[in-house]
């Protein structure tokens, strides 16, 4: 993916935000299936892994629906005792409509803010990893779960205005037929001397709820809120977030308003019920036919009182609204230390490479960075992959120059000039990271098959770097003795710098005389005639023509069948590890060679999501 | 991150305030609300501004993302020529548009919306930007070079087989000699 210049929101190619399910926050909540999927996945079962990738994904849904559903149901029926009977006799049913969705959004916006505390998710993944690969996995998944829950929190938001509409409705209602024999006029006289007794909030007949609602907290506030809603949502779509980043950056900072309101909602208590006291002395279920002579003398039924129910929102999203604070300051603390870029590399192919150096920061393979540049956008934060290995001394990211903000970047690091620039001119970077799984497991089989598809390949640097270097360094400690590289390109251009790459590894492994541990295989998808005609020619040449390497491009598509076979037979009784980063397509048809090849002896397990 | 475009997102609010008249009035007349006119109003107001506002506008700069079956409904507002074409045009019609919504609380809603749409719209039209149809681009048909005018009618001249033989030790020299001297047909 290195980049397209997209804004944050995508960091792999369709892999882990497709619409593929999403993450999990509560932890505790899934133990007995961690600890179960554990179990399967080291069995290294390939339907395990499914179930293990996939499995923990839609259980974590259905706990969350589930969570969702009890709470509509359990305060649905809360406002069915007889303490609100009153209340309903005005309102009917459309209080509890009101009530269930309130609770369902505290719910919500308590999740709202979770998956976006990428660097508390980090922690939290550095630490799951231990004991879960695949919990950890379920990590990446963040963004997808944020608009879940967004979604949700619309619905809930709707179902909550279309019943307050006829609760107001009603109590305007019940204000206006003045008759004494009706009961929900006789309700809404209560507490017209002056006291706080009242149970309609709607106090007189002179007004419409239009007024009332703008003249009340909770009718304010909510106007407020949903307006910031609606905003946020809208600005939200696909298509405004991806062309007009800063639109959609703004206006999503309305949620402090949302927040704020969503809080101070309930301080008017406009939902009111008996009190206790009155329900000692007064029963509704028997005191409500003589509502005629209530509080007379001669009668067992005194005026009933009424008053609100204290706000309890701020007991849910306190918390989160905190961790989210924090996470704002961990940010911006991190944008504050420094980062040097120590070299810069234009690659042919429009690719700029960086290498910069920050005090403290530790990597592991195929994890990616947000990277920001104060001087071209305060606003933007890019994710890119590392392409240095956790062995170098340096962090190392390629960016392909798509959009305005790698063109700036480009520019401010002298692209578009021919004089070497001195170090201090080069633009200050702010880098928050590394995020990402780690994909060590790379490291845990003795062959390896590693297919990267277009600019999918781009966290196999990371790895082929890592592996490289573990054998110069630690000869004897490494457990992969043989790599099998394929690289499938619809196009030359992104060729080069990877190339470049494969050839500095081709000549230290033929220094080493190790030739034989990297077998790579660049596959060219589409080609022009043109092109076609000058590989033609091309073909006795000692080094491939568009890559400079020893070993020749193809064309077309592999054979998977044979490729497959051939591993299968050069390595007998090992267990091969196949790694993909690529479109599904690809991952099915992996999956299906894995499982048919898979007999007495070889062993190919397919890792799909690791990258 | 290019210049914004701001019809884009006028466009998105003012879909999503359509919806939200629509459903507004559509409570206000199912609950026999007072002032259920007003509602009455917000739906066929709601539907028209859903129904112009479906087709997104070509960008300018950048590729244009299609609605789903937008297509007739972007020849249909196409029909309206400079009516549609025109943001300030369709700014003060969302906003004379939101007024009897204010009247009724479920419509409430879908007023401030769409005044807010209507204000993007204003902002839009400042910046001068228009609506353009997505059409789909039909492909030129494929023009065949002006030098050719008719297919030649006999082979080529070649010389007699003997000087055609290749050598096959003299590779470099086994091209295809021309007897005659050739021009190029202009």
């Amino acid at each position: 993916m290195v980049s397209r210049g997209l804004p944050v929101v995508t960091v792999f190619p369709g892999l882990l935000y497709k619409p593929n399910p999403f993450l999990s926050c509560g932890f505790l909540q899934n133990c007995s299936a961690t600890l179960l999927l554990i179990f399967l996945s080291t069995q290294h079962d390939i339907m395990g892994n499914f179930a293990a990738n996939e499995g923990l994904s839609i259980f974590v849904i259905l706990v969350w629906l589930g969570i969702n559903v009890f709470l509509f149901v359990h305060f649905y029926m809360a406002f069915l005792v007889d303490r609100y009977y009153y209340t309903r006799v005005i309102l009917g049913h459309a209080l509890s409509w009101a009530r269930a969705p309130a609770a369902c959004l505290n719910f919500n916006c308590l999740l709202i803010l979770l998956p976006v505390c990428r660097n508390l998710l980090s922690f939290l993944r550095g630490s799951i990893q231990y004991c879960s690969r695949t919990a950890a996995r379920q990590l990446d998944r963040n963004l997808t779960f944020h608009k879940l829950v967004a979604y949700m929190i619309a619905l809930h938001t709707a179902i909550h205005i279309i019943a307050h509409l006829f609760n107001f409705e009603r109590f305007m209602d019940s204000q206006l037929m003045i008759n004494n024999s009706y009961l929900p006029y006789v309700l809404s006289q209560i507490g017209n001397n002056g006291n706080k007794s009242y149970l309609n909030p709607i106090r007189s007949n002179e007004t419409n709820p239009t007024i009332v609602m703008f003249t009340t907290i909770a009718g304010l506030t909510g106007v407020v809120i949903t307006l910031a809603l609606i905003l946020i949502i809208t600005s939200s779509m696909e298509v405004i977030r991806r062309s007009y980043f800063e639109v959609f950056w703004f206006t999503h900072h309305l949620f402090i308003v949302f927040f704020i309101g969503l809080v101070a909602h309930g301080i008017g208590r406009i939902v009111r019920g008996q009190t206790t006291e009155s329900m000692a002395v007064h029963n509704p279920i028997k005191c409500h036919t003589e509502f005629e002579t209530w509080g007379q003398s001669g009668t067992n039924c005194p005026e009933p009182d009424f008053a609100g129910n204290p706000p309890k929102t701020w007991k849910w999203v306190v918390g989160p609204m905190f961790l989210y604070l924090c996470e704002r300051l961990v940010r911006f603390y991190r944008s504050q230390q420094k980062v040097v870029i120590t070299k810069v590399v234009m690659h042919p192919s429009k690719t700029l490479e960086l290498q910069m150096k920050k005090k403290g920061f530790k990597m592991e393979v195929g994890q990616y960075v947000f990277m920001q540049c104060p001087s071209i956008s305060q606003l933007e934060w890019h994710p890119f992959t590392l392409t240095s290995a956790p062995e170098e001394d340096h962090l190392s990211v390629h960016i392909r120059i798509v959009g305005d903000w790698t063109q700036a970047l480009y520019t401010a690091c002298g692209g578009d000039k021919t004089v070497v620039l001195d170090a201090w001119t080069l633009p200050k970077l702010a880098v928050d990271g590394p995020f990402g799984t780690a994909s060590e497991d790379v490291f845990r089989y003795e062959v390896v098959m590693l297919v990267g598809a277009g600019i999918g390949v781009t966290p196999f640097a990371s790895v082929l770097k890592s592996v490289w270097y573990k054998h110069v360094q630690e000869n004897k400690n490494v457990f992969t003795k043989k790599i099998y590289f394929y690289w499938l390109c619809p196009e030359t251009q992104a060729f080069e710098w990877f190339a470049d790459l494969l050839q500095s590894l081709e000549r230290q492994m033929n220094d080493k005389d190790m030739r034989d541990f990297l077998s790579y295989n660049i596959y060219l998808t589409r080609w022009k005639d043109a092109e076609a005609a000058h590989l033609r020619v091309q073909y006795e040449a000692e080094n491939d023509p568009i890559t400079g390497l020893k070993q020749k491009t193809r064309y077309g598509k592999p054979n998977w069948d044979n490729e497959f076979s051939a591993i299968a037979t050069q390595h007998p009784g090992s267990k091969v590890g196949v790694f993909l980063c690529g479109p599904t397509a690809l991952a099915t048809a992996l999956g299906k060679q894995c499982n048919s090849h898979t007999e007495s002896g070889t062993e190919f397990i397919f890792n799909k999501e690791n990258f | 991150m290019g210049k914004i475009e701001w019809a884009m997102w006028a466009n998105e609010q003012a879909l999503a305030a359509g919806l939200i008249y629509v459903t507004g009035g559509i409570v206000g007349v199912a609950g026999q609300f007072r002032g259920w006119q007003f509602a009455a109003f917000g739906i066929a107001a709601g539907v028209f501004v859903c129904l112009l506002e479906y087709p997104r506008s070509k960008r300018g700069k950048g590729t244009s993302v299609e609605r789903t079956g937008q297509y007739c409904f972007t020849v249909c507002v196409k029909a309206f020529g400079p009516l549609t074409r025109n943001y300030y045009v369709r700014a003060f019609l969302h906003a004379a548009l939101c007024v009897p919504g204010g009247f009724m609380l479920a419509t409430v809603l879908g007023c401030v919306c769409l005044g807010i749409a209507s204000l993007i719209y204003l902002s839009a039209a400042i910046h001068g930007e228009h609506w353009e149809p997505i059409l789909p681009r039909t492909e030129p048909p494929k023009r065949v070079g002006d030098s050719i005018k008719e297919p030649p009618q006999n082979p080529p001249p070649r010389p007699p087989p003997e000087l055609r033989r290749k050598k096959a030790d003299k590779l470099e020299t086994a091209a295809y000699d021309n007897p005659m001297s050739v021009t190029v047909n202009e």
